[in-house]
């Protein structure tokens, strides 16, 4: 008697799954196509590109934080655009030009403010993470207080803190924000050209890159009172300055339990490092100049891309015996790898193939390849939880 | 067997192109079309992609303008010490490194 018809019944299942369409976004990403502009949205689980986002402006050097709930991006164009999309949706859900020119950004420790850092004029602005109205304005100062130097290396810190490097002052900030508006200690003197800055994964030691001079410079977030302190002080370009053709990224620093894996700097070199006593253990010879260096989730791999003209490239170390493993060549202008959370595979974007290669890192096969305009930088929202990303 | 193969064209190539600089020839297209990609892709890095400047100068016509021509050709060729700009004269020949400064000062296509 009461018997519906299963063609009915399955219409109707098929409208209420599509009108309540429930999901999280722990599987999704954002690719950067640098050239036009827009990003892709991605779900890592099924391999795909969902949606093309347009109107970011120039992304020449942008990078992506997720806010803590992994539903929106903040995207940090070089054009000083700041814009928070609703990956769910697929939306801009707000845009400001906050500067000139910037160059990265990062999120506080409990997901509040926004801070992005500039080039010109040289500072770092706060925001209000939900609404991007400005909250504060950092110029950074030096010399005659005149001069305003170009922030590099920005990253949050446990503490409600953002530590920052000023390439042309030579100087690290440590912005507190544990207390409402920013009490700010300058470590001056740090070296010459800070160009990157790293935290280790558990946010204690700040770490910046020096262009200027060899070395690097490292703060220790549980010290702040100690001052900055020299490491590996014959880490750079050495006495025979070797051409570098791009610079190599910090961000990635691949660390193992007992390892950190360095890029050298203008050199075919990976470095091996202690972890305990930055004591160099070993050079590895690579195919070029490194520019990411990064560790799979589990530590037991370490993936390498590299500077032009070299950059057609990917190598896999075994941090086991420290020897390449696998050759890759994913296209041309390789410029970012991301892991899914779990590190079952690597995203690779490929700027002048125009693609994105999806590697099981197992077994090195490729699982997909997503075409893309000139992508750049991938980002998973697994970030969203991952101190100093 | 193919990476050799590469390397050998890639050498034929670089002669090609160092001759046909020698004899005054014009950069063929295809080429052209290389060394605009690494302008506003791989200078732009550091330039931005439409020049207005990053972790260096902004290269835009406006700025070149009011500044000597060689010095521009002598920061592409020799690089820039003390900065991270590199010598681009093992990447590049004169010809190209020609054709840059001259984009430059016209303004690239993506400005």
């Amino acid at each position: 008697m009461n018997k519906i018809s299963p063609v009915i019944l399955l219409v109707a299942v098929f409208l209420l799954s599509a009108c309540n369409t429930l999901r999280g976004t722990g599987d999704l990403g954002v690719v950067i196509e640098r050239a036009t502009g827009s990003v892709k949205i991605v779900n890592t689980t099924q391999g795909v590109s969902l949606k093309k986002v347009e109107g970011l402006g120039d992304l020449s050097h942008a990078s992506i934080v997720y806010s803590r709930d992994e539903r929106y991006a903040y995207v940090f164009g070089r054009d000083g655009g700041l814009t928070k999309i609703d990956i769910l949706k697929g939306e801009i859900k707000k845009r400001v030009i906050q500067s000139g020119n910037s160059i990265g950004g990062a999120i506080s420790q409990d997901g509040k403010f926004v801070a992005v850092s500039n080039y010109t004029p040289g500072g770092v602005n706060v925001f209000n993470a939900n609404t991007l109205e400005l909250v504060e304005a950092i110029p950074a100062t030096y010399g005659n207080k005149n001069q305003q130097s170009k922030v590099v290396g920005l990253v949050d810190a446990p503490g409600q803190r953002f530590v920052f490097s000023l390439y042309d002052a030579g100087e690290i900030w440590l912005a507190d924000y544990s207390k409402g508006k920013a009490a700010i200690t300058r470590f001056k003197n740090i070296g010459v050209q800070p160009y990157d800055g790293l935290i280790t994964p558990d946010g204690r030691y700040y770490i910046t890159g020096l262009f200027g001079e060899d070395g690097l410079a490292l703060l220790d977030l549980w010290h702040p009172e100690e001052g900055v302190k020299r490491i590996l002080n014959n880490y750079g370009r050495g006495t025979k300055k070797m051409p570098v053709y791009k610079m190599p990224h910090l961000e990635g620093w691949a660390m193992t339990d007992d390892y950190v894996f360095l890029p050298s700097v203008g050199r075919a070199q990976v470095l091996v490092v202690n972890r305990r006593n930055w004591n160099k253990i070993k050079t590895i010879s690579v195919h070029g100049q490194p520019v990411f260096v990064m560790a799979r989730p589990d530590g037991r791999q370490v993936w390498v891309n590299y500077a032009y003209p070299k950059n057609d490239t990917v190598q896999v170390i075994d941090t086991e015996s420290l020897k390449i493993v696998k050759t890759l060549k994913p296209g041309k202008a390789v410029l970012h790898m991301e892991f899914t959370p779990r590190g079952e595979h690597v995203w690779v974007s490929a700027r002048d193939a125009d693609k994105v290669t999806v590697y099981d890192t197992a077994t090195f096969s490729v699982i997909t390849t997503l075409p893309m305009e000139k992508p750049s930088g991938i980002f998973f929202t697994n970030r969203a939880h991952r101190i100093g990303l | 067997m193919r990476v050799k193969s590469k390397k050998i064209m890639f050498i034929f190539c670089s002669l090609f192109i160092n001759h046909a600089a020698a004899e005054g020839k014009e950069i063929p297209e295809q080429r052209i079309s290389e060394l605009n990609n690494l302008l506003i892709q791989d200078c732009g890095s550091c330039h931005g992609m439409t020049m207005k400047g990053g972790l260096g100068p902004a290269l835009t016509p406006e700025v070149l303008n009011v500044k000597p021509r060689k010095l521009i050709e002598a920061a592409i060729t020799y690089g820039r010490a003390g900065t991270p700009m590199p010598p681009w004269n093992k990447i590049l020949t004169k010809q190209e490194i020609n054709w840059m400064v001259d984009t430059l000062y016209k303004g690239t296509s993506n400005e």
